[in-house]
């Protein structure tokens, strides 16, 4: 663990979250932006175990939770897009305005 | 993007060791799997069926489990392909298939000005994250431990208890009983 560079890993975690930040913008798909949220969760979780051997193994407790938070969010996540789907035969994002207000 | 990663070299005055053997095959296989997670990313956010999407998210998840492996986080890895390829990526591949989004693809992919505007977005992110973990700040207060002391946990009460014990002790049950 101390053979790679802490601002590598940094580096890479910066990447994934910008990537998945610009795919939610992009994307009018709704199943593909829960990816991409997943996809900036997986950074964000990178961040916390590159840190984990300097600041202490609590990091990768919050993983867990990280993780655990992940899996029901896209059970949810999901339950919606497939209600909304019946409702209106699509998935795609404009569907969804009607959940603004 | 060797370039790009250099401009992170200020957090760490590491690079400047001499390197063993064993040393710089882990960094080997750093980049390798850093470059097959950005690419994944990469074609994730860009292909147009959504099953391709999911299978390249799917490869994302392996990669980053292979470098979990590599920071010496071997639970965290485990975690990773059992819960996020094993259970959260089948749960979205069910969804797709069930709504039968596989064939019929939509053009899902907005207009230029939005691409241009995610393009944005994201360097902007990047120059952002970039600046921060370059100032030699980034370290929050009380991380100057050496890196070997997890080792040593892990040695000790082994992958999972290193992180059972905080865990179930400090932050689910708060039972901690002094003996």
């Amino acid at each position: 663990m101390e053979h790679i560079p802490l601002s590598w890993t940094l580096g890479l975690s910066a990447l994934l979250f910008s990537i998945g930040v610009a795919g939610v913008v992009v994307r009018r798909n709704a199943i593909v932006l829960f990816m991409c949220i997943e996809l900036m969760l997986n950074a964000v979780n990178l961040a916390f175990v590159a840190l984990s051997p300097y600041a202490g193994v609590q990091g990768q407790v919050f993983v867990f939770f990280v993780i655990a938070v992940a899996a029901s969010e896209a059970a949810v996540g999901l339950a919606i897009i497939i209600s909304v789907f019946r409702h209106s035969e699509s998935v795609d994002i404009k569907n969804f305005s009607l959940l603004r207000w | 993007m060797l370039g790009f990663f250099s401009v992170f070299g200020g957090v760490h005055g590491r690079s400047t060791q001499t390197i063993e053997p064993r040393s710089m095959v882990i960094q080997i296989l750093f980049w390798l799997f850093a470059a097959c997670a950005g690419g994944s990313a990469l074609a994730m956010v860009t292909r147009r069926n959504p099953v391709a999407s999911a299978m390249w998210l799917i490869g994302t998840f392996f990669s980053l489990a292979a470098i979990y492996t590599l920071l010496g986080a071997y639970f965290i890895g485990i975690i990773q392909i059992l819960v996020y390829a094993g259970a959260i990526m089948v749960l979205f591949l069910f969804v797709i298939m069930l709504l039968n989004l596989g064939n019929d693809i939509e053009a899902d992919i907005r207009g230029t000005g939005w691409k241009v505007m995610a393009g944005g977005a994201g360097l902007v992110l990047l120059a952002l994250l970039a600046r921060v973990f370059a100032g030699g700040k980034t370290l929050p207060r009380g991380v100057d431990a050496p890196a070997s002391v997890l080792a040593h946990q892990q040695a000790e009460q082994g992958a999972v208890g290193v992180i059972a014990t905080p865990l179930y002790g400090d932050f689910v049950v708060l039972a901690k009983r002094k003996v």
